[in-house]
């Protein structure tokens, strides 16, 4: 216990002197928070929109005037032609065009089907996703608005290609990703960028030629940087229901103990790599192409998993960071309960334990 | 007894390709101070990591305090001091934290064990607080033995712990190898400065993976002395260069100040380049027989290796 | 005469209060093995980084091959060879291509460089192992390619940062040979070691203690000077007193 309370002390040392590891470990997660949850989402606020509306009824001047009271948009110029559209969009003014076809409300109400075109600006497809996709809200609680619950057979048809982006509609399902992601980097990447670092260092050398168990060097090794996924898990969580007013809807002290589970597998993940490696660099590299770029690209996070190639969808059972990200999702967003977690829950014990497993097995108690 | 014991140890890396160390055998004798004496490259390091139980040789035994360096590695760790080549500590934590961490891996304490690292640590005392990687060569030396020190080890590895290190601190640490060694503790250290070999009881001349010679340093030097003589002129390089090129010249070294020349004909060699010195116009010449030392001999000894190759 | 190619009057470089190198003065000739000795942390680093063209005094007056340290670093640059230990050649280029890496920095034209890196190869007996990597080859053949590329551009001065760590005794004498042939073909070698037999290879040597310079002579003057048998023991004379010593 005493050697590795001093392991502990060293650890917090280290990393406390070291400059870059203190901005990935505090830095990293408040930029995260803050640019999801400030930078990224303002972006589409107040937007410029221009209307061309061949219809000039009622029903169309209700639509524009509720676009541009949203907080989203703001109507900038009405236009008279299709010919003026590109040319709007070459100035760079506005980044969508609302368009409504000749005789919108008489469609509506005789063939109950009418149509509403909106032209994006896709030089920037993120935010004109985003764009289209508030615009779209804007019209279809119109529309439910104009016929009350009666389903009413009447539709206002849009013409837009979408993406289902749950993000896009929810501004804070990106905390649980921040989370995924953060874990995923600090749990394996420094974890075991710290431990290579020994072997580059030569301090291996001198740990392993001392009493204690190779094995208990490399986890005494690891488990301050447990704590210090631990802090970082409590400071998200903290930014998010303080400075984003996100509740956190199911049961905290579950939701700790889940990232605590998952805080295990990268920490696992992370001895895996160390045992392997050699270098600081290479740890580094693997932990980048090999954890991040997954955890980003198949933890439903960046890029919705329902909407890949079923090869796609496969590859993304193996990836850790798509079940903690849902389990997190599932009580920090939905506020379930354990029973509807319990199969993630147990698909990442079994990788903890085959990472572990695997980190003891290929560890070595020499220098080959 | 916490002697060293090294039988017929072959060591090779790359599947075999590169060969490190090539039957080696050794014995160290308890509370011994023993020099492994070579130029990098040599095999000394590869040789301290099989006795520090880092690495399995391919043949061979050996045995530390008894204990075989692969199957009782647990064994050998707790009793040996290990002071890699590599300066291998901490380098953003101060002398201090450096001590009290390694204390505690090695289960002892600061306090318990200072008697041991005294005389070594008032020499740092003063920068204690200072980070180990802002330490000058001397200082982060001692600071290494020191911690190789902290938990009372039987037996002393110590790879070239003075290599780039200015003479006065070189001469420092030596003096404090004696008087570990005056504890009984068995030393082995390895150098590239032949002139360190009077240090050490008995000394190992280490070259290419093969071992030299293993004996004390008047003893390898008496073997293997053969006439040699010191010459030297105002124009160094055209004498060493003429010198080389009379037929008799076995090898022309400089020297210090001299030029130290053995002959194919022993003695008689002499007195015949004088000659041809003379017949080429070399005045102001002078000339002495001379005892080789350590670095003569280890210069014979890797010009007959050579041949033999 | 022969020309100076290293002059430095009162050089002085301080680091906050720590006044690394002290008011150090001397002149180096043409030609000249310079030894420049001291113990660790004595400020020959520091000097010789000034000297390089790579740090700027505090204060005091230097010139290199010509040209001054404050203003005209770069040229000094294009002027010297510089070779260390710690950093010599890159362990997975082929002996050629280093040679031609190292070569076409100090902007040898192609077509001479060419020429230059096969009569190199080709004099140092390396004929067969040019295409092989640098980390495969034996620690004194890569010193002996490295001093070779640093003088390729035939500068007025190399500076040898402790070139000899570590090398077997023959190799080292070999090392100095070239340093010699090098010397021979007026080319000024200033060079660091810790080698005490090797301060007495240099025409002169100078010995740094705590930032100044505590002696420089020819070493046999030296000797007789501090009555000492040979360097080492002159050395241990002056180093001893060092106050800062380790720093």
């Amino acid at each position: 216990m005493k050697i590795f309370l001093s392991f502990v002390r060293k650890e917090f040392r280290h990393v406390i002197r070291d400059k870059r590891s203190l901005i990935i470990l505090v830095g990293l997660p408040v930029a995260m928070m803050l640019l999801f949850g400030f930078a990224l989402s303002s972006e589409v606020k107040n937007s410029n929109i221009a209307i061309l509306d061949n219809s000039r009824d009622e029903t169309t001047h209700t639509l524009i005037d509720r676009l541009d009271q949203s907080q989203y948009f703001s109507v900038k110029e009405i236009l008279h032609s299709e010919k003026e559209i590109e040319a709007i969009f070459k100035k760079g003014e506005v980044r969508l065009v609302v368009i409504f076809p000749a005789n919108f409300q008489e469609n509506l109400l005789h063939i109950q089907k009418a149509q509403v075109r909106l032209v994006g600006d896709a030089s920037d497809p993120n935010t004109s996703n985003i764009i289209i996709n508030y615009a779209s809200g804007v019209i279809r609680s119109y529309q439910d608005e104009l016929f009350g619950l009666q389903k009413m057979p009447y539709q206002i048809e849009l013409d837009t290609r979408m993406l289902y982006n749950p993000q896009l509609k929810s501004s804070y399902n990106f905390v649980p990703g921040v989370m995924t992601l953060i874990l995923m980097l600090l749990g394996a990447m420094m974890t075991s960028v710290a431990i290579v670092k020994e072997k580059e260092m030569g301090t291996m050398e001198i740990l392993l030629v001392s009493p204690m168990k190779p094995l208990m060097v490399v986890f005494s090794k690891a488990v301050p940087y447990l704590a210090l996924c631990f802090f970082d898990v409590i400071l998200i969580l903290i930014m998010a229901v303080y400075i984003l007013d996100m509740p956190i809807a199911g049961s905290l002290p579950l939701l700790l103990a889940e990232s605590l589970l998952f805080i295990l597998t990268t920490l696992s993940l992370g001895l895996l790599v160390s045992a392997i490696v050699d270098t600081q660099q290479v740890a580094m590299f693997i932990s980048l192409v090999g954890f991040l770029m997954p955890a980003l690209i198949f933890s439903g996070f960046m890029f919705p998993i329902e909407n890949m190639p079923i090869p796609m969808q496969v590859i993304s059972n193996i990836v850790p960071t798509k079940w903690y990200y849902s389990i997190v999702r599932a009580i920090m967003v939905k506020g379930l309960g354990f029973a509807f977690v319990y199969k993630q829950t147990l698909i990442l014990l079994g990788m903890t334990l085959l990472f572990l497993g695997l980190a003891v097995k290929k560890f070595k108690v020499r220098l080959e | 007894m916490s002697g060293v014991s090294i039988k017929n140890i072959t060591k090779t890396y790359e599947k075999g390709t590169v060969l490190a160390l090539d039957n080696i055998s050794l014995e160290v004798a308890p509370g011994e101070l023993f020099g492994l004496i070579g130029p990098d490259g040599a095999g000394k390091t590869t040789l301290f990591r099989i006795l520090t139980t880092l690495l399995i040789p391919d043949k061979g035994k050996a045995t530390v305090a008894g204990f075989d360096v692969v199957t009782d590695y647990e064994d050998i760790r707790k009793i040996v001091g290990y002071m890699p080549g590599k300066f291998s500590l901490y380098q953003d934590l101060s002398i201090e934290e450096n001590l009290n961490f390694f204390a505690t891996v090695f289960k002892t304490t600061f306090e318990e064990n200072y008697h041991l690292i005294e005389d070594i640590y008032v020499q740092i005392e003063p920068f204690k607080k200072r980070l180990a990687g802002e330490l000058s060569g001397g200082m982060k030396q001692k600071l290494a033995l020191c911690c190789a020190l902290i938990h009372e080890p039987k037996v002393l590895f110590l790879d070239e712990p003075t290599t780039g290190v200015d003479p006065v601190s070189r001469k420092e640490f030596w003096d404090m190898l004696d008087r570990l060694k005056a504890r009984g503790i068995t030393i082995v250290v390895s150098t590239p400065y032949m002139d360190e070999a009077s240090r050490c009881d008995r000394i190992a001349l280490i070259q290419k993976g093969k071992i030299l010679e293993v004996n004390t340093l008047e003893k390898i030097i008496k073997k293997n002395r053969q006439p040699l003589f010191a010459i030297k002129a105002p124009n160094r390089y055209k004498l060493i260069k003429d010198i080389r090129a009379f037929e008799n010249t076995n090898s022309c070294f400089a020297f210090g100040e001299d030029n130290h020349v053995s002959f194919k004909n022993g003695s008689e060699g002499m007195p015949q380049l004088l000659n041809y010195l003379n017949e080429k116009g070399y005045e102001n010449l002078s000339h002495k027989e001379v005892e080789p030392d350590i670095e003569d001999t280890f210069i014979k000894l890797m010009l007959e290796t050579e041949n033999h190759d | 005469m022969t020309e100076t190619v290293i002059h430095t009057d009162k050089l002085t470089r301080k680091f906050g209060d720590f006044v690394a190198v002290d008011a150090i003065s001397f002149d180096v000739k043409a030609g000249e093995i310079f030894g420049f000795l001291g113990a660790n942390g004595a400020g020959k680093t520091t000097a010789m980084r000034i000297l390089c063209g790579l740090l700027s005094p505090t204060s005091g007056e230097a010139t290199v091959a010509g040209y001054d340290v404050y203003k005209q670093n770069e040229e000094i640059k294009k002027h010297i060879g510089y070779m260390s230990q710690k950093f010599s050649l890159y362990e997975n280029l082929t002996v050629k291509e280093n040679i031609r890496f190292f070569g076409g920095i100090y902007g040898i034209p192609r077509k001479e460089l060419l020429e230059k890196s096969n009569e190199l190869i080709e004099r140092l007996g390396l004929t067969s192992e040019a295409d092989k990597l640098v980390g495969s080859l034996p620690l004194g053949w890569k010193q002996k390619i490295s001093f070779s590329t640093a003088i390729l551009h035939e500068p007025k001065i190399v500076f040898l940062d402790e070139p000899t760590g570590g090398v077997d005794p023959i190799t080292r004498r070999q090392f100095w040979d070239m340093i010699y042939e090098a010397a021979d073909r007026g080319i000024t070698i200033f060079v660091t070691t810790h080698y005490m037999d090797e301060a007495e290879y240099c025409d002169r040597v100078s010995i740094m203690v705590d930032g100044a310079i505590a002696a420089l002579d020819k070493p046999s003057e030296m000797k007789k000077t501090f009555g000492a048998e040979d360097m080492n023991g002159v050395f241990l004379q002056l180093a001893r007193n060092a106050k800062r010593g380790e720093g």
